[in-house]
């Protein structure tokens, strides 16, 4: 019987002060003592509630049990098996809002740190030579747009299932947000490379610098490129703006800007690297949410002095993983809450040097749920900061919609599938990931991947 | 990686290639740009479709050396090869039909008329072309033109060749009906101060204008936003909603202010690569 422990086993992290100034990752994962010790803590519930609360339905006991009696070959079999990018989810899942705030621990004291020893297993994993799982067994060519998490998982599913994939990226690597928006310190790129030539070695095609929709048409990959099928996990890219006054004053930028200028473009190494970014003094990130904590952090990295966050609602309604917001606040990082941006202020050569803001409460429940930021009258006050960072979301990109008959999107621009297998109103297409529900996660957008590929499946090879 | 076919030096600093691009040369239209990216840890950076030959599967860019970036494009030659280049983006040129349309080219803008030009004639409008540069030696691709429209003025500001003035000054007199007479549309495509000073000279005689933006972006898919151009009161991405956009409606100061934001950094890295050349 193994002893109870209340608490997770922590994961090692670097020290604050040291990692805030690299981009080298923060987490260290944990060392098989750490795992061994941590899987033992498993229940092995006979109804495993947490596998409902994984996107993927990955069989958490079976892979914690396999860890429990240090077979990490099987255990990595388990993972793969259920989620093709184990080593990213692992890293990037909100898992205390998925498997883990429903693992049977939490009634009485803190979940088994499903997460943690999910990156474990991959990290081993990827120190093992490639074994190659797939050969292609069908002829019916699919189509997947955008190599983003949706399309890496769908596409990878695909290949397991035998079916020969192209995947067409519109940037000039593949990755989607994993490359040009969750940073080195949290996501290496190098796990992101291995999990690609994984994909890459189960025969999945990648072409880079393909825009569906503008460089071929989709009715072109059905029509003319012999395509029986094409996913679209095109992501929600388009970053919003929040239409105050001064917004395009030098020194704004949205997170996706900073971030792909940073992640994508390596800014960080210019003039090495010929891409450049102006990171001052001062610098306030909008928002509360992944991009924000990731943007904020970016800017202690890249030299700022004062990083910090404005958000016109509380710590309560943050969207962020609670532990990039801890991270965060170990980095030094700043937290303005319940403040709300009224107007960025610049000087006479149109650069920034403050953002005018008014101090909020707390109302009743809006329609997300969450409660309503109300102003507090005659409470302004002005930020000097040299930087305005907007992590206030994104919308999908209407590339392809605009340029495709037959698709249809709602009124947030999403595009209508259906929820469980993703087919679109237009035959043969299938949609999954942000391009359907919005910005959500890495994970959800790989479990309707891997969904809208057993779809596609069911459709060319009907179940007898 | 997409091949060069055929490149030209057409000034000291601006260069002619054909690239094959098959699938570009299928899909592009008038107005449209590619991102070019030449070297690993390079920057992506939009350069506008002059023209396309949809049989041959080839496009043609014209590349002016302003920074590093466009210097080693610049030092490329036929048989080399760009390590990416994606497109076309941006949306077409939307005129409408059966006008006098009057496209204006300052410097290297002049390349970006070869395509519009071409369409326009072809569909039946009357065309006219205003080619303006310094002297005769930096006009460009006048041969290339004069075959694709009605009309075509040259401007130079020393008179070593056509008018002896701006395009503006010309497009002025045409307004007040010499020379080919006044247009319907103007498209002004070339440095930011010719476009807004084109937009002016429209401006009262309320001709429709349109004027294709070279702002900074990254990915010119809409992603970044770095693209935005304030149009009539309102933030648009001119990698999707642009390049062109009406030119009595561009916040051309903003946008001039905001295309200076990396000048410095510019510098630096158009100086790196100086002293690199030089220390070979």
């Amino acid at each position: 019987m193994p002893v109870k422990r209340t608490e997770k086993t922590r994961m090692p992290a670097r020290e604050a002060r040291v990692r805030a100034r690299d981009f080298q990752e923060v987490n260290r994962g944990y060392t098989t003592f750490h795992a061994a010790f941590e899987a033992e803590r498993c229940l092995r519930c006979q109804e495993p509630i947490c596998v409902d609360g994984c996107p993927v339905k990955i069989p958490i006991p079976d892979f914690i049990h396999a860890v429990a009696i240090g077979d990490m070959a099987g255990a990595a079999k388990i993972l793969r098996t259920s989620n093709p990018l184990p080593a990213i989810c692992g890293r990037v899942c909100p898992q205390e809002i998925q498997c883990e705030s429903e693992c049977s621990m939490v009634k009485r004291c803190e979940s088994v740190a499903i997460g943690h020893l999910e990156r474990f297993v991959a990290d081993w994993e990827r120190t093992r030579p490639l074994a190659v799982m797939a050969a292609t067994t069908r002829k019916e060519k699919i189509a997947v747009i955008g190599a983003g998490p949706s399309g890496l998982v769908c596409a990878g599913e695909l290949a397991r299932l035998g079916y020969p994939v192209t995947i067409y990226e519109a940037l000039h690597a593949p990755g989607g947000v994993l490359r040009y928006g969750i940073p080195e310190f949290r996501l290496p790129k190098a796990v992101l490379d291995w999990e690609i030539g994984v994909l890459k070695a189960t025969g999945v095609e990648i072409v880079c610098n393909v825009i569906i929709g503008k460089t071929l048409a989709l009715d072109e990959l059905l029509d003319k490129h012999g395509y029986a099928a094409v996913f679209i996990g095109t992501g929600a890219g388009l970053p919003q703006f929040l239409g105050i006054p001064g917004e395009n004053l030098n020194g704004v930028m949205s997170a996706n800007e900073f971030l792909t200028r940073i992640n994508l473009m390596r800014a960080y190494e210019f003039p090495e690297a010929d891409t450049p970014v102006r990171v001052s003094k001062r610098v306030a990130v909008i928002g509360a949410g992944n991009t924000a904590m990731d943007a904020v952090r970016t800017a202690l990295r890249m030299g700022a002095d004062e990083a910090s966050i404005v958000y016109r609602r509380s710590e309560k309604e943050m969207g962020a993983r609670v532990e990039e917001y801890h991270h965060a606040l170990e980095e030094g990082v700043k937290f303005h809450w319940l403040t709300n941006p009224l107007e960025v202020v610049g000087n006479a050569e149109g650069w920034v040097t403050g953002l005018r803001c008014q101090r909020m409460k707390l109302g009743e429940p809006d329609a997300s749920g969450r409660a309503r930021p109300i102003p507090i009258v005659g409470s302004e006050l002005l930020l000097p900061v040299d930087n305005v960072i907007l992590a206030i979301g994104t919308t999908p990109n209407p590339l392809l919609t605009r340029t495709t008959a037959g698709l249809l999107t709602n009124k947030k621009g999403c595009l209508v599938a259906d929820e469980q297998t993703g087919q679109t109103p237009k035959a043969r297409v299938f949609a999954g990931g942000d391009a359907v529900t919005g910005a959500a996660t890495v994970i959800l957008a790989a479990g309707a991947g891997k969904r809208a590929a057993q779809a596609i499946h069911d459709a060319l090879a009907p179940r007898r | 990686m997409p091949r060069i076919l055929e490149t030209r030096r057409l000034t000291p600093v601006t260069k002619y290639f054909r690239i094959d691009a098959p699938l570009i040369a299928a899909s592009a239209q008038p107005g449209q740009f590619v991102i070019l990216r030449v070297r690993e840890g390079g920057e992506r950076i939009p350069i506008t479709i002059a023209d396309y030959d949809r049989d041959a599967g080839s496009i043609t860019i014209v590349v002016q050396e302003v920074g590093a970036t466009t210097k080693r494009v610049c030092a490329l030659e036929a048989g080399e090869e760009i390590l990416d280049v994606a497109g076309p983006l941006g949306s077409k040129v939307e005129v409408p039909p059966g006008g006098h349309v009057c496209g204006v080219g300052g410097g290297f803008g002049a390349a970006a008329l070869l395509c519009l030009m071409r369409e326009l004639t072809v569909r039946g409008d009357r065309t006219t072309a205003i080619l303006g540069a310094r002297n005769r030696d930096l006009l460009i691709l006048v041969d290339e033109v004069r075959p694709l429209c009605r009309n075509v003025e040259l401007c130079t500001d020393d008179g070593s060749a056509g008018f002896k003035g701006f395009v503006t000054q010309r497009l002025a007199q045409m307004i007040r009906g010499e020379g080919p007479g006044r247009p319907d549309h103007v498209i002004a495509i070339g440095p930011m101060a010719m476009m807004r000073a084109v937009a002016e000279t429209t401006r009262e005689a309320k001709i429709n204008t349109l004027v294709s933006m070279d702002p900074l972006m990254v990915d010119g898919t809409g992603m970044c936003g770095g693209c935005r151009v304030t149009v009539g009161g309102r933030a648009q991405f001119a990698c999707v909603d642009g390049p062109c956009f009406d030119a009595h409606q561009v916040d051309f100061e903003e946008a001039m202010r905001r295309n200076k934001q990396y000048a410095r950094e510019e510098r630096q890295a158009a100086d790196r690569l100086a002293c690199a050349a030089a220390g070979e």
